[in-house]
């Protein structure tokens, strides 16, 4: 990895343990569990499609998906690093790790910039 | 400095001792280390289901059932628990360490720890609170 990325890839990182430390909680115990399990009731189809056509939902959203998958590609990147002790594969699990962050956040801003 | 002076900055032949794989188990707050490092793996999984649920959302109502069925289905249920779990570690963890990631100094003088976790708690629990109130208003 080139050397001046690397502070720019450990502000993704930083920003997006951020986001997910502070929203993903909320985020996840209602998606995850609390709707489909019916603890709470489900808003239903209509009312989150409503959200999430709204502009500003949609930044929200990006946000909320790529940020913390690059937190996840650098946190993984040096956990098997670490703990696996596999700095001979550093370039391919890079490349593996940000590829697949990447590639999540460009899912999510297609599908978040094509919906009606 | 003499001209003859060199650097040897890496020496691959020097004696290093193996470390085991399992180096992590050896005391309880390796142990802890890893299991926060690891913690990035739930984040992972949950932002897939985020990317699931507006790809579900932008298809249908069709498809957003069968989203809100996939998650409800045991094997997902168990996951979903262990992975929220998880998170929740991971934003516990990441209060505690905001101090030591970020010194904030007023005045000449350092803010104090507990003041700066204290009020990545309180956006915490506002921000939990206006995400529930977006969601659930009906």
């Amino acid at each position: 990895m080139a050397r001046p990325l690397t502070p720019f890839l450990w502000t993704l990182f930083s920003a997006g343990g951020t986001v997910a430390a502070l929203l993903y909680p909320a985020h996840f115990f209602l998606t995850g569990l609390a709707i489909p399990l019916g603890w709470v009731p489900d808003p239903g189809y209509g009312a989150l499609h409503g959200l999430l056509v709204h502009p500003l939902t949609r930044l929200y959203l990006f946000v909320l998906v790529s940020l913390p998958l690059f937190h996840w590609a650098h946190r993984f990147r040096y956990t098997l690093y670490d703990g696996l002790q596999l700095k001979h594969l550093t370039a391919l699990i890079a490349v593996l790790c940000y590829g697949t962050a990447f590639i999540g956040s460009a899912t999510a801003g297609y599908t978040l910039w094509t919906m009606r | 400095m003499s001209a003859g002076a060199h650097y040897t900055p890496y020496h691959p032949k020097w004696y290093r001792r193996r470390v085991s794989v399992w180096w992590w188990m050896e005391s309880p707050s390796y142990t802890g280390f890893v299991l926060r490092e690891l913690s990035a793996v739930a984040v992972a999984f949950f932002a897939v289901v985020l990317v699931a649920q507006i790809r579900a959302l932008a298809r249908g109502p069709e498809a957003y059932a069968r989203f809100t069925a996939t998650l409800a289905s045991p094997a997902v249920v168990v996951l979903s628990v262990v992975a929220f779990l998880f998170v929740f570690f991971h934003a516990i963890t990441w209060f505690n360490l905001a101090p030591t990631a970020m010194v904030v100094r007023v005045r000449g003088k350092r803010v104090p720890d507990s003041a700066i976790s204290g009020s990545n708690y309180a956006a915490w629990v506002v921000l939990s609170a206006a995400v529930a109130f977006l969601m659930l208003r009906g």
